[in-house]
């Protein structure tokens, strides 16, 4: 690594389809730091309309945190967040509020509010934002549940009854309820076994489809990055390494990048070195 | 006002032509969840009359989300469930996607838990409740014996006492509860002295007012205020710290590690409150004169001398002994409540709260009964 210079970042290829290359979210120049401690510097990153984008990177290297910049948890030190061409940072308290009907956030255990049942939670952004009927309201929760392929008897239960890909589920069908364009995902397939996850892959793939959302993924599964990431960015030194398809990638050369995606469990994903 | 108009939304509009045969319906406009309250007013309107068909031209339609998909959906159900057949024309793709998708999820799901008889679930409530109770009186005692035995055992292995533990919770306790339980009780004392002094100077016995505080101070208020702040204080402090533990994994985390979670969580609780509540005690009694001395002194004239004078006539170490001998035992009280509840945390971070409360709840109630039991012995022995 010292005595090579990564090449610049292959400048990121616009998905096929010219409407397709609108920027949905755009970061440029993000520095975070928490005291002395620099997590990002100059960072830029696109993630057009329609796109699944994953990210990926060591622990500590800051995907959550950037996950937060785009949704306005934290406040960078420096740089721009624009949400299809609006600057988030410059928007004032209502606009704000009006702009955060347009993306939806799984964190990473769902993050469902205990003291509601399922159905309820699905809800809560519904009543914030809208006055509808309580009946519309139920049938909302009840085919949203049935999207994100839980079963009618989730409705009435309480996140504490739910086990941990159940949970992942409810707190997807909350981060749907608005019919946002963009998805932003923490590691929605931590934590669940092998047949779960590759059956959220595959729920993540059907909606963002059918819903033609645009998805922020940050992961470190190989096997989502694999099957649903259309592209994929790699967090490291504070900031993008490299972003592109994964065969683009798995041509980069940089040490981390290439253990990670040419290391054993890679393999055992299905990734190969063309 | 609440519901965000974003740029270029186009308000949403159903025709209905009452054909012969046919009923005709119209619609256009976005049908999404911003315009959802209209539509559904307009849908509702939409009443077939003799006909038997619906011919629905959906080109108009300018933006569509699930929640208009659904509207379009539930309408169009509800027109087949009234016997006639809907024919749905001119649908972008796109949209037409979008309602294949709802239409496959189409399902019913309750939203909360039923309800049930509200008597019956009174009475369901009534008999939980005093299972609950009850269940929770022996698990609590059995709580209580378990530390019991192992706080026993602590001088056969001295080992189990953790003393870094042990003086951590004494400052956090006992030192730092001092400026609090001071101030309370100082301004108790100088309140009783206030109100004592109206009712005495009827008999002109207002100097008398010293016995009132020395008794009610030493006996009653310094340790039940000081125990009581300490419930507060630290028995909800116990139960949350613990709690979030229990939540975390962290206590079976210690036991499959070979630590016994009561020697490394509950013994210095317990042994902290117990060396510092009768010290606060003390202090309490001390601050809860002084307070007295200065209301008197500053309203009533009765010298710092007077005072003292009367004071040593009014009470004797016994006096002082009394309250003291009390503290202790509010101490195992308030550590075990706390403790205890915070062990039985589990599910949610909801039960942290609820425990908390029960913690505080409990131990003050249990205190003061206590303290009542106190009063009813000592005068039995005859240390009225």
């Amino acid at each position: 690594m010292d005595d090579q210079t990564p090449p610049n970042p292959p400048s990121p290829p616009a998905p096929a389809g010219a409407e397709a290359a609108e920027v949905a979210i755009r970061l440029r120049g993000i520095t975070n730091r928490f005291g002395p401690q620099v997590i990002h510097e100059d960072l830029d990153l696109d993630v057009y309309r329609g796109e699944i984008l994953g990210v990926v990177g060591a622990s500590g290297s800051g995907k959550s945190v950037l996950l937060r910049t785009i949704i306005g948890l934290q406040q960078p030190a420096a740089g721009s967040v624009e949400i299809f061409g609006r600057d988030r940072l410059t928007l004032n308290a209502d606009e704000e509020h009006t702009a955060r009907r347009n993306w939806g956030v799984l964190f990473q255990d769902g993050a469902l509010f205990s003291s509601l049942t399922v159905a309820q939670n699905i809800q809560v952004p519904l009543r914030e934002y809208f006055d509808l009927s309580q009946d519309l309201l139920d049938q909302i929760a009840s085919y949203k549940l049935a999207m994100v392929g839980l079963s009618p008897e989730a409705g009435p239960k309480y996140p504490s009854e739910l086990s941990g890909g159940m949970r992942k589920r409810a707190g997807l069908a909350r981060a749907l309820a608005l019919d946002p364009e963009i998805l932003l995902l923490d590691e929605p397939t931590a934590g669940l076994d092998p047949i779960g996850a590759a059956n959220f892959d595959q729920l993540l793939a059907d909606l963002s489809r059918a819903l033609e959302l645009t998805v922020f993924l940050v992961t470190h599964d190989l096997d989502t990055l694999h099957t649903v990431c259309d592209r994929v960015a790699v967090l490291a030194e504070r900031r993008v390494l490299a972003v592109g398809t994964l065969a683009e990638l798995l041509q980069f050369d940089h040490p981390w990048v290439r253990d990670y995606f040419r290391g054993p469990r890679a393999r055992a994903a299905g990734i190969t070195i063309p | 006002m609440d519901s965000p108009a974003p740029n270029s939304q186009q308000t949403p509009w159903v025709r209905v032509h009452m054909g012969a045969a046919a009923l005709g319906l119209e619609v256009g406009g976005d049908w999404t969840v911003d315009t959802a309250n209209t539509l559904e007013r307009l849908l509702a309107d939409v009443r077939p009359g003799t006909q038997d068909r619906v011919e629905a031209d959906l080109s108009a339609v300018t933006a569509m989300d699930t929640v208009g998909a659904w509207l379009l959906h539930r309408t169009g159900q509800r027109l087949s469930a009234s016997g006639l057949s809907v024919d749905a024309t001119g649908l972008s793709p796109r949209y037409r996607a979008l309602l294949d998708q709802v239409q496959r999820n189409d399902r019913t799901c309750e939203v909360a838990p039923p309800e049930g008889n509200a008597f019956v679930r009174l009475l369901e409530e009534i008999g939980v409740g005093t299972v609950n109770a009850l269940t929770t009186f022996g698990q609590f005692l059995s709580f209580l014996g378990l530390v019991m035995v192992r706080f026993a055992s602590v001088p056969l292995h001295p080992r189990r006492l953790r003393i870094n533990a042990l003086v951590h919770q004494m400052e956090m306790v006992g030192l730092r509860a001092t400026p609090i339980v001071a101030l309370i009780v100082f301004l108790i004392g100088a309140v009783v002295v206030n109100q004592g002094a109206i009712q005495l100077r009827q008999f002109g016995a207002e100097v008398m007012v010293v016995n009132l505080l020395a008794i009610s101070v030493l006996r009653e208020l310094g340790p039940m205020l000081a125990a009581i702040m300490v419930a507060g204080r630290s028995g909800s402090a116990f139960t949350a710290q613990i709690g979030s533990m229990v939540l975390r994994e962290e206590v079976d985390a210690m036991r499959t590690l070979g630590l016994n979670p009561i020697d490394v969580l509950v013994l210095p609780r317990m042994l902290a409150l117990g060396i510092m509540l009768p010290l606060l005690t003390f202090l309490a009694d001390l601050l809860g004169l002084l307070g007295g001395m200065i209301l008197g002194w500053a309203t009533l004239g009765i010298t710092p001398a007077i005072f003292m004078t009367q004071l040593l006539e009014a009470v004797s170490l016994r006096t002082l002994a009394v309250g003291l001998i009390k503290a202790p035992f509010f101490a195992v009280i308030i550590a075990t409540s706390g403790c205890f509840y915070g062990m039985t945390v589990g599910g949610s971070a909801d039960s942290v709260g609820r425990n908390t409360t029960a913690a505080v709840v409990q131990s003050i109630f249990m205190v003061i009964v206590l303290d009542a039991l106190f009063a009813l012995f000592f005068s039995a022995i005859g240390w009225s």
